[in-house]
This record gives C-alpha cells, sequence and structure tokens, in this order.
C-alpha cells in the first residue's frame, strides 16, 4: 500500500487564505470562530456535507485552501442564514461560503458536473441578458447541459405544472436592457458570464433575444 | 397608505398564484399596488455565487427605481425581500461596496441615496394595515381548519426587523384572524431545501419531506406559506418526495389564499386552482 501524506506541514497551506477571506465584505469575524459547533448543529444540510460547517471554517482559516474550494459543503448550504442567526461570534458564516462560491467558480476549483455551480452561473447569464428569469427555461437548460436522464424523471412535475398554467416558455425581459448592460458592464467581471447562450438559447431566435 | 410592488420572477411565473392573490387582498384592503417600473431580477441565491459587486448593483437599480417614487417596497417572496435588504445594508455599511455600485448605477444615469424600506406584506398587513382591520374584512371565517404556518428561511434571517428569527408569530395571528386554528409547529423556519431539490433531489427533497411529514404527523390540513419557492418546492414535489421516502399528500397555500378566501373574495381570482394538490377543499369552514 502506498503511504500517503495524511497531515500537512505548514507549507502546504496558503498563509494568505483566511486574510483574503476577511477582506471580502462578510469575512470580518472569520477569526473569531471557537469552534463551539453550533452552525453546524443548526445546519440542515450538515449531515450531507464532507466537511461540517464548523470543520470547513476552521480548514478555512488555517489555509487549507484547496479543499475548501473544492468542497461539496460549500454548494450544498442553501444560504438559510440559521449558522449567522446562531453564531455567538456574530460570523457570517453564510456570506463566507459565498465568497468561497465565487472563488471556487473563478479557480474551475468546483466538483465537475455538481449541478449547482452549473445552475448559478446559467442564472447569472440569463440575468445579465434579460434582465429576468424564466424559471422554466433556465431549469430546462440546466438539466440539458447536467444530466439528461433527471430531466426525464421530471416529466410529471413539468405536465402538472402546464396543467395548473405555472409555466412560461417565453423568455421574460425588462425594456430597458441597455441601462442594466451599462451597469453591470461598467463592473470588473469576466466576459464569459455576460451572455446567456445555453442549449435552449439556441432553440429560442438568438437575434430577437439579445436586441 | 399606498405601495411599489416588486414582484419578481417567481410571482410572474410558478409563483402566479401568489401575485394574483396579494393583489386580489390588497385591492380588497383599500390600499393600492402599484407595480414597480421595469423592476429587473434580485439576483436571488444564485447571482451572489457568481458575482459580488455586481449582484449589488443588479439589487440596486431596482432600488434606484424606487427611490424616484419615494413609496416603500413590499417584496412579497422571501428571496427578493432577502436580496433587497442585504443590498440596503451592504450599502450603508461597506463603503467600497456604496462606490462600486453608485459608480455603476451612474454608468446608466441613475443614482440610490439609500431611502427607500423594503417591506414584506406580513410586515404591512400588521404594522401599518393592522389586524384590526383586516378581521373586519373577514366574512368567511375558515372555522374548524387546522393549518402549519411556515415562514422558511430568508424572510426572518437575517434581516427581518418585524419578527422572530426562530419563532416568528405574524402569519400566525393572521391565520388566525381568518378563523382557523394554527397547529403547534416547531418548524415553522427550517429550510424547504431551496433549489436543491431540483439539483440534489435525495438531499433537498428530503428537507421537504421532513416539512410535510411533521406538519401531517400534527393534524395539519394545509401548510401556509409566504414564499414562492417554499410553496413550489412543497407543493411541486409530492409525487416525487411520495415515491423517494414515504406517501405525504398535504395542500400547500399562501397566507394570502388564506385570507382571501375568508374575506370572501372568489377562489378564481386567489389562485386556488394553481396547486398541484388541490387545496380547494380545506380552504373552506369545516
Amino acid at each position: 500500500m502506498p503511504l500517503q501524506q495524511t497531515i500537512k506541514y505548514e507549507a502546504d497551506r496558503d498563509p494568505h487564505f483566511a486574510d483574503w477571506i476577511q477582506s471580502v465584505a462578510g469575512g470580518e469575524n472569520l477569526r473569531q470562530c471557537i469552534q463551539c459547533g453550533l452552525c453546524s448543529a443548526t445546519c440542515p444540510l450538515s449531515l450531507y456535507m464532507d466537511y461540517t460547517p464548523r470543520r470547513l471554517i476552521n480548514l478555512a482559516r488555517e489555509g487549507f485552501k484547496k479543499e475548501v474550494l473544492s468542497s461539496f459543503t460549500i454548494w450544498l448550504c442553501a444560504s438559510c442564514y440559521a449558522c449567522r442567526a446562531e453564531c455567538p461570534k456574530q460570523i457570517k458564516v453564510t456570506d463566507i461560503m459565498y465568497t468561497l462560491k465565487r472563488r471556487a467558480i473563478q479557480e474551475n476549483a468546483f466538483p465537475k458536473r455538481f449541478p449547482i455551480p452549473v445552475l448559478a452561473r446559467e442564472f447569472g447569464k440569463m440575468v445579465f441578458t434579460f434582465g429576468r428569469v424564466n424559471e422554466t427555461l433556465l431549469v430546462i437548460d440546466l438539466f440539458l447541459r447536467t444530466n439528461w436522464l433527471r430531466f426525464l424523471s421530471m416529466t410529471g412535475l413539468g405536465l402538472n405544472l402546464m396543467r395548473t398554467g405555472r409555466m412560461s416558455f417565453l423568455p421574460e425581459s425588462i425594456k430597458r436592457r441597455e441601462e442594466l448592460r451599462k451597469i453591470l458592464g461598467s463592473l470588473e467581471g469576466k466576459d464569459e458570464f455576460l451572455t446567456w447562450a445555453g442549449p435552449v438559447a439556441k432553440l429560442l431566435d438568438e437575434k430577437e433575444m439579445l436586441k | 397608505m399606498k405601495y411599489l410592488y416588486y414582484p419578481g420572477c417567481s410571482l410572474k411565473g410558478s409563483g402566479k398564484a401568489y401575485e394574483e392573490s396579494l393583489l386580489a387582498v390588497f385591492r380588497a384592503l383599500g390600499v393600492p399596488l402599484a407595480e414597480l417600473d421595469d423592476w429587473n431580477c434580485c439576483g436571488a441565491t444564485a447571482y451572489m455565487s457568481v458575482e459580488e459587486t455586481k449582484s449589488y448593483a443588479l439589487a440596486a437599480r431596482n432600488l434606484a427605481i424606487a427611490e424616484r417614487e419615494g413609496l416603500d417596497v413590499i417584496a412579497p417572496c422571501s428571496a427578493c425581500y432577502l436580496v433587497l435588504n442585504k443590498t440596503q445594508h451592504a450599502l450603508q455599511e461597506n463603503a467600497g461596496i456604496r462606490s462600486r455600485v453608485s459608480g455603476a448605477l451612474g454608468a446608466a444615469g441613475l443614482s440610490y441615496q439609500g431611502h427607500v424600506r423594503v417591506r414584506h406584506p406580513l410586515d404591512v398587513l400588521i404594522n401599518d394595515i393592522g389586524l384590526d382591520a383586516v378581521k373586519k374584512k373577514i366574512v368567511n371565517p375558515l372555522k374548524g381548519r387546522r393549518f402549519a404556518p411556515y415562514y422558511g428561511c430568508q424572510l426572518v434571517r437575517p434581516y427581518s426587523t418585524f419578527d422572530d428569527p426562530v419563532n416568528p408569530v405574524t402569519m400566525d395571528k393572521l391565520v388566525a384572524a381568518a378563523g382557523a386554528e394554527c397547529v403547534e409547529y416547531p418548524l415553522k423556519t427550517r429550510c424547504c431545501g431551496g433549489s436543491l431539490t431540483g439539483t440534489v433531489p435525495e438531499v433537498g427533497q428530503r428537507l421537504s419531506y421532513i416539512l410535510i411529514k411533521e406538519a401531517m404527523k400534527r393534524k395539519a390540513e394545509a401548510i401556509v406559506t409566504v414564499c414562492p419557492l417554499c410553496q413550489f418546492n412543497l407543493d411541486g414535489y409530492q409525487d416525487q418526495i411520495s415515491s423517494r421516502f414515504s406517501e405525504v399528500r398535504l395542500p400547500i397555500v399562501y397566507f394570502t389564499q388564506v385570507l382571501g378566501l375568508a374575506m370572501g373574495l372568489p377562489s378564481g381570482q386567489l389562485g386556488i386552482h394553481r396547486g398541484i394538490i388541490d387545496a380547494g377543499a380545506v380552504l373552506t369552514a369545516r
């Protein structure tokens, strides 16, 4: 059996990672954590996470950047803010999760073909393109990108939504798209997040859509 | 009393019944709601995972448009309520975000001074209109019905100022005013699973399952919600939840539908027919 290093050397850690988290809005109190575990206890998703919120916070502040950014934990956080409400040190755990999600997307470190980061990206593109989100198109697009079989398992739900008039196949759009584009375009960010052009977008008339 | 109404994307899509019933109830109470001009998506939880400043700027465009009208904004969707209030806090507390966002708004000729108040219809009904005014309009009390009041997460945490983050009661009061009984429901602020019900169903639907099962165990005849995503998750996935875990069947309604029916409004105006699990039978006096 090949030997594996199971404990990190000081040099394996990223010493600036915690400083960086603290420099982003919401991360200020990261180093105040007393590891009490109230966040993990109150989190309805901690039992599915590879690192519970308490462990994730500890890993993050000790500079275990790779483990943190490639974890499922940050993507399983549903933003219910229970941890933040319970934290005796007022650590904004949910906001730290967001900071880590953004970094994981930037560094392409998120678990591949895991649908949540894909959803976040496609959502962003749709908002930039139309100013509003059409849930039906977003969800169809997501399943075409990540999991065809799951798409088929959703037919029952789709039919129910159609029956009750809760589904729409036309993109919703604001009137002053140019105004929104000036706002978002004036801020730095990756260009690839700017236009929605998924498999579903290709089926629609792109010229009409991007007018 | 006049308000701006910020529907958000869900109330124009899968949450239509929430828009229909909210507008009908406010109309019947004589409180006008004017839809915010050319509003855009708040960004919800997804956009914040991709871009930080852009997500604040996206939400701030709505606030800038609202500020021109000088009225409070009503945001019925919990995600919209949270994001718009979160943006207010970020703009107030963080000078860097404030200056980047105001620069971005300026690029489109907009500005925002921070004067808008973003409210939830529960807050407005209880604190502005008042429980007494609501009670006066009740003509069909839903006597003998037992409902589980479910608030979910993002309405009460972390920015709500009008109710408790762990044990909120404003909706309980309105359901009681409508003549129904609220069952003891300790899970009232536990997460429904959010978007995980679709993306990681074995995990997300488990959270929805727990909420429905516990409400049924407490002999609730429906769960009453304040959020389009909670309603969608709890109502839409019951077939999948039943085959994945164990059989559940429970109508999931908006608090505005409960109020509307008790106020004698026709069910057609309240989107009752949009429930995937039929709710008509439990929304009358027993």
